[in-house]
C-alpha cells in the first residue's frame, strides 16, 4: 500500500472535515469501549489474563527462531509448504507464484491486515489474477477502492447510507437495483453476491492470528464464517503471516483467545476459531489439496533485542485505537498506512522508516489509555516516545520544535536566569491580560490561541517570587 | 535509607507508619489509622506552569500539606521536571534537567507535586533516564518519596477530610498521568465529598484526554481543538458550574476552550476548592481585586 503518513497533517485536515467519517467514529467510541469494559468486568481473571498473555508472547519472542523452526517441521510433516519471505516483495512473488501454479484466475481472501502490508491485491491484479475479499467490511472497501481505516473493522469509517450507494452502484449489473436502507439486507445481499465467488475461487488466501508451533497450525478467529469458505472451498490455501504470531502450543493460544475478542469487540469469543492443519488427508471430506504458509518478517526480527521488541507481543486486537481519543477524532486513513492508532504510530515507522512516519509517534497526548487496556500490556506510551528519541537523534524533529527546545533548555538548566525570566513573563503576561483575564491572540502562541483563550496569570508575581516575599 | 524504607512499606499498602501521622491537625481529618501523629519535612515541587501560571495553586498545596501536619519548604534552585525535553525526544537535556531536580529535592521526607504529570515523570521516569548507577540510585530515591498531592494526602497521610466550603456544582476531570501512571481516582473525589456545600456531576467520560498533551496542543492544534471540544461538550452535558482537575495544562486547555466558546463554567484546581480557595478569581477570568 502507498504511504501517505507523510502528509498526515493534511490528512487530519481531511478527516477532521468529513462529516460521515466524523459520525463513524462517534459510534465507534462509545461502542467498542463500552463493549470491552462489560467483557473484561465479567471476567474476574481478566488482568490476570492479560499478564498471562503478555509473559506467553515475551517468551515466544525470547524464542523465535525455535518455534518458527519448530512450526515449519510441523507443517512439513503434515504435508504442507513454509516458505520464508524476508521482504514484502518476497511474499508478493511467492504468493503470485503459487496462484500461478494453479492457473488461478480468482484468489478468495480472508481480511489480512499482512497482506494489506504488502500490497498484495494489486500485485495480484498486475498478474491478472482477481483477488475477491470476503470479509464484509474488506469487501465493501474493496468496492469504494479504499485501504481498511481500522484493523479489525477495515470499514469503519463509513456510514450504512454510504454502504447502500456503493452496493447499489456494483451490484446493479447483478441485477440488485433497489437501494437498500436496512443493515440485514445489505449483509444478505452481499452475503448472496460473493457465495458464488468462493465456489469459483482456484485459490483461498487467509491471514492467521496465531501460529502453533506445537501443532503446525494456524488459527484464525472471524465473526462472518468467510475465512472457513475461503480455506475449504478452493483446492490451494495460502496462509499469510508475519514472524511474531508464532506461539508455542494450543494452551497458549486458549489464553491469547480468551483476552483477544474481550480486548477487541468485546465478545468472550469471536463466531468462528479455526485451525488450519495441514492440507486435506485422506478420508477427509474437504479441505484443500495443497497447504502453503507463507512467513513474512519484513523489518521485524531488526526489533529483536531492542527497547522496541514489546511492539512484537500485539495480537492485533484493535483495542488501543478504539480507545485512542487521537484515532477517535481523526480515524484509520488519517495515518497514512496500513496500521493505523498507536500500535501504527510505533509499527508504521519500523515498517516504512520514521523519516516517511514521523508524524505517527509524535501525534499522541501520552495519555496512556491504550497502553492500559492492551491485552499483551504493549507500553505503547514509551515506544511512540522511543521513536521520538530516535527522530531528535537524526535530526528529524522539526526545526521550529528544535530551536525552542534548545532555547527552553537552555533556561530551564540555569535556575536563576530562569527565575529572572519567568519572573518578567508573568509580570507582562498579567499586565496586558489584566482586564480581560486571558487573551484572544498571542504572539507566538497561534497554535494554541486559534481554538482556545490562553488564561493571563493573575497580578501579584510568580510563585516563587511571592514564597520568597512571605517566607523572608 | 530508613525514610525509603519506609515508603515503600506504603507503596506495598501496608497500614501506616506512624512516622506518617501528624500531631496538631486543626482542620483536617485523618483515618484511624494514622495514629502517633508526628510532622514531616515536605518539598514542594512547584511545576512551572503553577508557578508562572497560576501560583494560587501552589499556596493552595502548602496550605492543605501545613494542615495535614507537614512542614514545608520550597527548594529554589528547581525550575521543571523536564517533560518538554523527555517528551521531545531530547534525552541529554531531560537527563541534565533531572540531575538538577533530584539535587535540589535531596534531603526531603517526601517530594509533592500538585500535578499528576510532573508527579509521575519524578516518580515513574527518572529512573529510567541514567546509566550511571550511583545517579541512578538517587533518582530513585527521589521517586520513591515524589508524590502527586491529592494522592499523598489521601494514601500516605491519611487525610479523609477538608474543612473547606464552596457552594457550587462541580465536575471533575481526570488527567491522564495521574489517572495512569499515579493511581489518582478516588482521593480527589473522596476529600471533595467532605467540602461544605459542594455538590459533583460525573462527566460521561472523566477519564478520556483533554487534548493538552503538553506540547502536543500546539505541534498538532487541530486535533488538540478536536479533543478539548468533545471534553467541553462533556462538561456541558453535566450541568455543573465548575470544572475541576489536578493538573494545571488540562485546566488552561480545557478553561481556554470553554472561555472561547463562550460558556460560563468556571475551572479551577482542585487543590484551591481543597484549600478553601475557591473565592478568588478563576482560571482566565480577571483578577481586579489585587493590585
Amino acid at each position: 500500500m502507498e504511504s501517505t503518513a507523510h502528509d498526515f497533517k493534511e490528512n487530519v485536515d481531511t478527516a477532521l472535515a468529513d462529516p460521515n467519517l466524523q459520525d463513524s467514529l462517534a459510534k465507534l467510541k462509545v461502542g467498542f469501549s463500552e463493549r470491552r469494559r462489560q467483557a473484561a468486568e465479567r471476567l474476574p481473571e481478566f488482568e490476570a489474563l492479560r499478564d498471562c498473555a503478555r509473559d506467553i508472547k515475551n517468551h515466544a519472542l525470547a524464542n523465535l527462531d525455535f518455534y518458527l523452526e519448530e512450526f515449519e517441521r510441523k507443517v512439513t510433516a503434515l504435508g504442507g509448504h513454509v516458505h520464508w519471505a524476508p521482504t514484502a516483495e518476497d511474499a508478493r512473488r511467492i504468493i503470485g507464484e503459487l496462484c500461478q501454479s494453479m492457473g488461478a484466475r480468482t484468489v478468495a481472501k480472508s481480511k489480512s491486515m499482512v497482506a494489506e502490508e504488502i500490497a498484495l491485491n494489486e500485485h495480484l491484479e498486475a498478474l491478472g489474477i482477481a483477488p475477491i475479499e470476503t470479509d464484509l467490511g474488506e469487501y465493501i472497501i474493496q468496492l469504494r477502492h479504499e485501504p481498511p481505516s481500522h484493523i479489525i473493522a477495515p470499514a469503519v469509517h463509513l456510514t450504512k447510507d454510504q454502504v447502500a450507494d456503493t452496493f447499489l452502484e456494483h451490484h446493479r449489473k447483478l441485477g440488485f437495483t433497489k437501494r437498500l436502507t436496512e443493515r440485514n439486507d445489505l449483509v444478505a445481499e452481499a452475503r448472496y453476491v460473493l457465495r458464488q465467488k468462493f465456489l469459483d475461487a482456484d485459490v483461498g488466501l487467509t491471514g492467521a492470528n496465531f501460529l502453533v508451533a506445537e501443532t503446525g497450525s494456524s488459527l484464525l478467529v472471524t465473526n462472518e464464517g468467510n475465512a472457513d469458505l475461503s480455506n475449504t472451498l478452493p483446492r490451494m490455501h495460502i496462509v499469510l503471516a508475519s514472524v511474531e504470531k508464532v506461539i508455542p502450543t494450543l494452551e497458549d493460544a486458549a489464553v491469547l483467545l480468551r483476552v483477544l475478542a474481550r480486548s477487541a469487540t468485546g465478545q468472550e469469543s469471536s463466531a468462528y476459531t479455526t485451525l488450519n492443519t495441514g492440507p486435506k488427508r485422506a478420508g477427509d471430506l474437504d479441505g484443500p489439496e495443497h497447504y502453503h504458509v507463507v512467513i513474512l518478517d519484513n523489518g521485524r526480527s531488526a526489533v529483536l533485542g531492542t527497547e522496541m521488541q514489546d511492539m512484537l507481543r500485539c495480537i492485533r486486537c484493535g483495542a488501543c485505537m478504539n480507545h485512542c481519543p487521537v484515532y477517535g477524532a481523526i480515524g484509520g486513513h488519517a495515518y497514512g498506512w496500513v496500521y493505523p492508532g498507536p500500535i501504527g504510530a510505533v509499527l508504521t515507522p519500523q515498517l516504512i522508516g520514521v523519516e516517511e512516519a514521523g508524524n505517527l509517534p509524535n501525534a499522541s497526548t501520552f495519555c496512556g489509555r491504550c497502553e492500559s487496556v492492551c491485552p499483551v500490556r504493549i507500553p505503547l506510551p514509551s515506544l511512540m516516545r522511543h521513536w521520538r528519541e530516535r527522530e531528535f537523534e537524526r535530526h528529524l524533529t522539526p526545526r521550529a520544535v528544535r530551536q525552542g527546545l534548545a532555547l527552553w533548555s537552555f533556561m530551564a538548566r540555569r535556575p536563576r536566569l530562569y527565575r529572572r525570566l519567568t519572573t518578567l513573563a508573568n509580570r507582562v503576561l498579567a499586565l496586558f491580560g489584566r482586564a480581560q483575564g486571558r487573551y484572544q491572540t498571542l504572539p507566538l502562541a497561534g497554535g494554541w490561541t486559534r481554538f482556545r483563550d490562553f488564561p493571563a496569570p493573575p497580578p501579584g508575581g510568580t510563585f516563587h517570587a511571592q514564597w520568597r516575599g512571605r517566607r523572608s | 535509607m530508613v525514610a525509603l524504607y519506609q515508603i515503600r512499606i506504603i507503596l506495598d499498602k501496608a497500614p501506616l507508619h506512624p512516622i506518617f501521622a501528624t500531631a496538631n491537625v486543626p482542620v483536617v481529618s485523618q483515618s484511624s489509622s494514622a495514629s502517633s501523629p508526628r510532622p514531616r519535612r515536605v518539598a514542594l515541587f512547584v511545576t512551572c506552569l503553577v508557578d508562572l501560571f497560576r501560583p494560587a495553586i501552589g499556596f493552595a498545596a502548602v496550605k492543605l500539606l501545613e494542615e495535614a501536619g507537614c512542614t514545608v519548604e520550597v527548594p529554589p534552585l528547581q525550575v521543571c521536571c523536564g517533560q518538554p525535553a523527555y517528551n521531545s525526544g531530547d534525552r541529554a537535556t531531560t537527563r541534565a534537567i533531572a540531575a538538577q531536580v533530584v539535587d535540589a529535592f535531596e534531603g526531603y521526607d517526601a517530594v509533592v507535586a500538585p500535578s499528576g504529570s510532573c508527579g509521575g515523570m519524578l516518580s515513574h521516569h527518572y529512573p529510567g533516564l541514567f546509566d550511571d548507577p550511583a545517579m541512578k540510585a538517587r533518582a530513585e530515591n527521589l521517586a520513591n518519596r515524589s508524590y502527586e498531592l491529592m494522592a499523598f494526602l489521601v494514601d500516605v497521610m491519611g487525610i479523609t477530610k477538608v474543612a473547606a466550603q464552596y457552594d457550587g456544582h462541580v465536575t471533575y476531570h481526570d488527567s491522564c498521568s495521574g489517572l495512569r501512571e499515579l493511581g489518582v481516582k478516588e482521593q480527589p473525589r473522596r476529600l471533595l465529598a467532605s467540602v461544605g456545600g459542594l455538590r459533583l456531576s460525573e462527566m460521561k467520560s472523566p477519564e478520556v484526554c483533554c487534548g493538552f498533551g503538553g506540547t502536543f496542543c500546539v505541534k498538532y492544534p487541530e486535533i488538540s481543538n478536536a479533543m478539548v471540544s468533545e471534553k467541553s461538550a462533556d462538561v456541558a452535558a453535566t450541568g455543573a458550574d465548575t470544572l475541576l482537575a489536578g493538573d494545571l495544562g488540562c485546566l488552561m486547555n480545557m478553561a481556554g476552550k470553554l472561555q472561547r466558546e463562550g460558556s460560563a463554567v468556571r475551572v479551577r484546581h482542585v487543590a484551591e476548592v481543597l484549600a478553601g480557595m475557591g473565592d478568588q478569581a478563576a482560571i482566565g477570568e480577571p483578577d481586579l481585586g489585587k493590585r
